[in-house]
């Protein structure tokens, strides 16, 4: 009798208090307005990328022979296959021109959609403002709700839109919608994906960390399948970004393997929704410890390092196992040329260590972008700080200003250095351990990928010129930071003029291992970097605090 | 000189807001100041201005006889800062916090810190995400009063805090001011400006319209007058300085001016006056007054 009052009392109240998915429209409709800029810009964007990227490859392949010499070039060299995938169809033109964005592309796409969906999850638990709806009309579900829901129509409109493009520049239409969906089953994948990684963490950027990790893990399984004589091996198979390949666009539209991504949602998502039940609001799922009732901070730099310090262990351990994979498989690129021309070809050339420098100088100018990002997180730091309010606590004290950003800004510097040295350092023990010269290859790919750090440098410099002069427009550093990279993957087909292709500071990084440094440019770039470090701080020390 | 706060006609705009509008505002060493003003009307911009975080478009101003501005880092080993709406770093513990703001201001008195940590009945060991808003508020409150500095500035201290903490906080601005240091406490409580302050200053849409010690207060405002009298008074209408008059069955009501008060009761003395009774105005009356738009 009593249990079954206290039932009835139970069912009552959560009647009264309305469904945990309460709301879930009114939050949908809220995040697409407040987004209403930045998602299509997204979406154009990319949209815009594919369609300019076929046009300009069109004329340069007009027969049937000029792209299976092509495609056949592209799948001979392991840099390019580990880097981009193969062309599985040679005489397609489709194929052919969209072999950059296939699984490039769609990993881009991935780390987007990580960013959107953290935004509208983690970001907004953390920032207090979910507290506020929660407690109002919004169940508990709601927000997560929302936030897949927001990730999956943009994923679809990006699908639709990117599909219309490669119609419109002429491409058959069933590989055009086959490539929209391949991008739009990348973007649903880890839009579920970064739900999950949102309910494990307490704060966004940990989130935004997690999910990143998996786009670069999804993206080196993949390049270490691929490498595999023939088929793919089974580790593309395990990658979301090689089912997006594995569609093949253009190649044979291979419809079945789009339930792979699909059945991955269909798993990730009630996880993301059980893991979020079984935690509290602003919660991580690892319950707080209690901290220490003393503290041993007490300088500006010890805060610093505490506050920057999980991120950075994050770091090292992710450009460490990707370095180590990346270089291990380094030498295998001879097993691919498969031709007896294709040898002689490149023994003239200058032998097989001209090719393997080239794989791995490609492996270091991504981890140099990659790092660049990296130095962007590291400096968003500052303004994170600034509008949460600590900096406001921490400045009324006989802290400096410049000082206090030349904190973070010093760590930025140092921390990259670190973690470039340790991804070279951990590229030249897989290729060392492979070839059986460990000492000689650590030293050489360790200094290979510091050639990276002046771009680097440059990025985070520019990323203190804005906290100094606009700060609300620090998150469009990671805007300059794809744009950069857009230009280094695709300035070149596009036929853009030269100085264009100049304004990305990677643009003058060294060709490391393989070719003579110049020296010239080194010093230029850390000019720069030197020149924006002034003018960021001159910003910085006359403005308000906002 | 011994002026701690000199402000004067100190402009602050955010784009088209004025949110300053020619400011002017005296703290002297040892007060108790209240500052006080309905929302929005600039006090924490006031703060703000005062510790060198936000630069003023226009006005004079010093601060311990500094420029805020300029010499921020060596203003601020001499004063302690509350802010309004107190946000903590998630993953430090609030006993880390009052050690780092504490040292970062110069040195924290240990012995000090410990009595404000039980005073308070505050749990150091708690991570700052897992604090209620009136214990981040206590966080940041025992970091400023642990330390050993000539100026408090506190924007609104006891907002977030339960009645036994907001006595708690008496006592010690209470302690501070017998040991000579000098507090600027932004509020909207009028009985905590009340019982603690030396002189008020109310802001409103950025401009002090009223500064002075209680009683000068009080003496601005008007009185609230009830009597009883026997006859219908003539006269009283036409005194300048007297407000609102009601006269209904002998029963008389008015808000007279401090300074038409003798002629007033004069008046009513002719009347045959029966009963009288008086109310001071509270500082309630004081600050409705001013916060009323008009
Ligand atoms: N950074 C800013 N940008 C634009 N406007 C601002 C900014 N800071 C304050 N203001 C405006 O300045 C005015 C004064 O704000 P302030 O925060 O000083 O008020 P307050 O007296 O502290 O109010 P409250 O009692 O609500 O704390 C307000 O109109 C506010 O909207
Ligand atoms: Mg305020």
């Amino acid at each position: 009798m009593a249990t079954t009052a206290m039932q009835r009392t139970t069912a009552d109240t959560t009647s009264r208090a309305g469904s945990p998915w309460t709301g879930t429209i009114p939050l949908l409709r809220f995040a697409l307005r407040r987004d209403r800029i930045l998602l299509p810009a997204w979406v154009v964007g990319f949209a815009a990328m594919v369609a300019f990227s076929v046009s300009a490859t069109k004329d340069l392949y007009p027969t049937i022979a000029s792209r299976v010499e092509a495609a056949d070039a592209i799948n001979a060299t392991a840099a390019l296959v580990a880097l981009y995938g193969r062309v599985y169809d040679p005489t397609s033109l489709g194929a052919l021109s969209l072999i950059k964005l296939t699984a490039f592309g769609a990993a881009l796409v991935s780390v987007v959609f990580v960013f959107l969906t953290v935004r509208h999850t983690r970001s907004e638990e953390e920032s207090g403002r979910l507290e506020l709806l929660v407690a109002g009309v919004v169940g508990r579900a709601a927000p997560l709700g929302a936030a897949l829901v927001y990730g999956f129509v943009g994923s679809i409109a990006l699908g639709l839109l990117t599909t219309a493009g490669l119609v419109a520049v002429g491409l058959p239409v069933s590989g055009s919608v086959a490539f929209g969906i391949s991008w739009m089953l990348s973007g649903i994948v880890f839009t579920a994906i970064a739900g999950v990684a949102a309910q494990l963490t307490v704060s966004h950027r940990a989130a935004i960390g997690l999910g990143v990790l998996a786009v670069a893990i999804a993206y080196v399984l993949r390049a270490v399948g691929d490498l595999a004589e023939g088929e793919p091996g089974w580790l593309s198979w395990l990658s979301p970004i090689g089912w997006s390949q594995q569609i093949r666009p253009f190649a044979g539209d291979r419809w079945w393997v789009t339930a792979i991504p699909i059945a991955a949602t269909v798993i990730l998502v009630p996880v993301a929704f059980a893991l979020r039940s079984r935690r509290d609001l602003g919660s991580g799922l690892i319950a707080d410890r209690l901290g220490p009732a003393t503290g041993r901070l007490s300088t500006v730099d010890a805060l610093t390092w505490r506050l920057q310090r999980g991120m950075l262990v994050a770091w090292l351990a992710g450009v460490a196992v990707m370095g180590f994979v990346l270089g291990s498989v380094a030498e295998n690129i001879s097993g691919l040329l498969d031709s007896e021309q294709m040898r002689q070809y490149i023994a003239i050339l200058g032998g097989e260590q001209v090719l393997v420098d080239a794989f791995l100088a490609a492996e270091v100018a991504i981890f140099g972008v990659v790092i660049g990002g990296y130095a962007v997180s590291a400096m968003s730091r500052l303004r994170a700080e600034e509008s949460s309010d600590h900096a406001e606590l921490l400045l009324s004290t006989a802290t400096r200003r410049v000082r206090w950003a030349v904190s973070h800004f010093g760590f930025a510097l140092l921390a990259t250095a670190l973690v470039l040295a340790v991804g070279g350092f951990a590229v030249g023990l897989g290729h060392g351990a492979s070839i059986g010269d460990v000492p000689g290859q650590t030293v050489r790919l360790t200094l290979a990928a510091l050639g990276q750090l002046p771009a680097v440098w440059v990025m985070a410099a520019l990323v203190l010129v804005i906290f100094g002069w606009l700060p609300r427009a620090v998150p469009a550093a990671w805007g300059l930071l794809v744009a950069f990279i857009v230009l280094g993957e695709f300035g070149a087909l596009w036929d853009l003029p030269s100085w264009v292709l100049d304004l990305s500071p990677f643009a003058h990084s060294p060709t490391l291992p393989g070719q003579d440094v110049a020296w010239g440019s080194i010093v230029g770039l850390l000019a720069v970097a030197a020149f924006l470090t002034v003018l960021g701080l001159a910003g910085w020390r006359r403005r308000d605090l906002s | 000189m011994n002026d701690v706060i000199s402000l004067s006609g100190v402009v602050k705009r955010f784009g088209p807001v004025v949110a300053l509008d020619g400011l002017d505002l005296t703290v002297t060493s040892g007060e108790v100041h209240a500052f006080l003003g309905p929302n929005g009307a600039g006090k924490t911009t006031t703060l703000r201005v005062l510790l060198g975080l936000l630069r003023a478009d226009e006005g004079a101003m010093q601060v311990l006889g500094m420029d805020p501005w300029h010499d921020a880092a060596a203003l601020h080993r001499r004063l302690a800062y509350v802010p309004g709406d107190v946000s903590l770093w998630p993953s430090l513990s609030g006993g880390e916090v009052i050690d780092l703001i504490g040292r970062l201001r110069g040195g924290i008195d240990p012995a000090r810190r410990d009595d404000l940590i039980s005073l308070f009945d505050l749990d150091p060991r708690k991570k700052g995400r897992s604090y209620s808003k009136g214990n981040r508020q206590k966080v940041a409150l025992i970091a400023a009063l642990a330390s050993d500095v000539e100026l408090y500035l506190l924007d609104e201290p006891t907002s977030g805090l339960d009645p036994i903490m907001e006595a708690a906080f008496r006592d010690c601005v209470r302690d501070l001011r017998a040991e000579g240091r000098t507090i600027l406490l932004s509020s909207h409580i009028l009985s905590e400006a009340e019982a603690l302050s030396d002189r008020v200053s109310i802001i409103r849409d950025g401009a002090i319209v009223e500064s002075g010690t209680l009683e000068e207060l009080r003496h601005l405002t008007r009185t609230t007058v009830v009597a009883r009298v026997e006859r219908p008074p003539s006269g009283l209408v036409e005194l300048a300085g007297v407000h609102d008059l009601h006269s209904e069955d002998g029963e008389l009501t008015a808000q007279v001016e401090s300074h038409a008060m003798p002629a007033f009761v004069a008046a009513l003395a002719a009347s045959g006056v029966v009963s009288l009774e008086s109310h001071p105005p509270t500082l309630e009356d004081l600050f409705l007054q001013h916060y009323a738009r008009t």
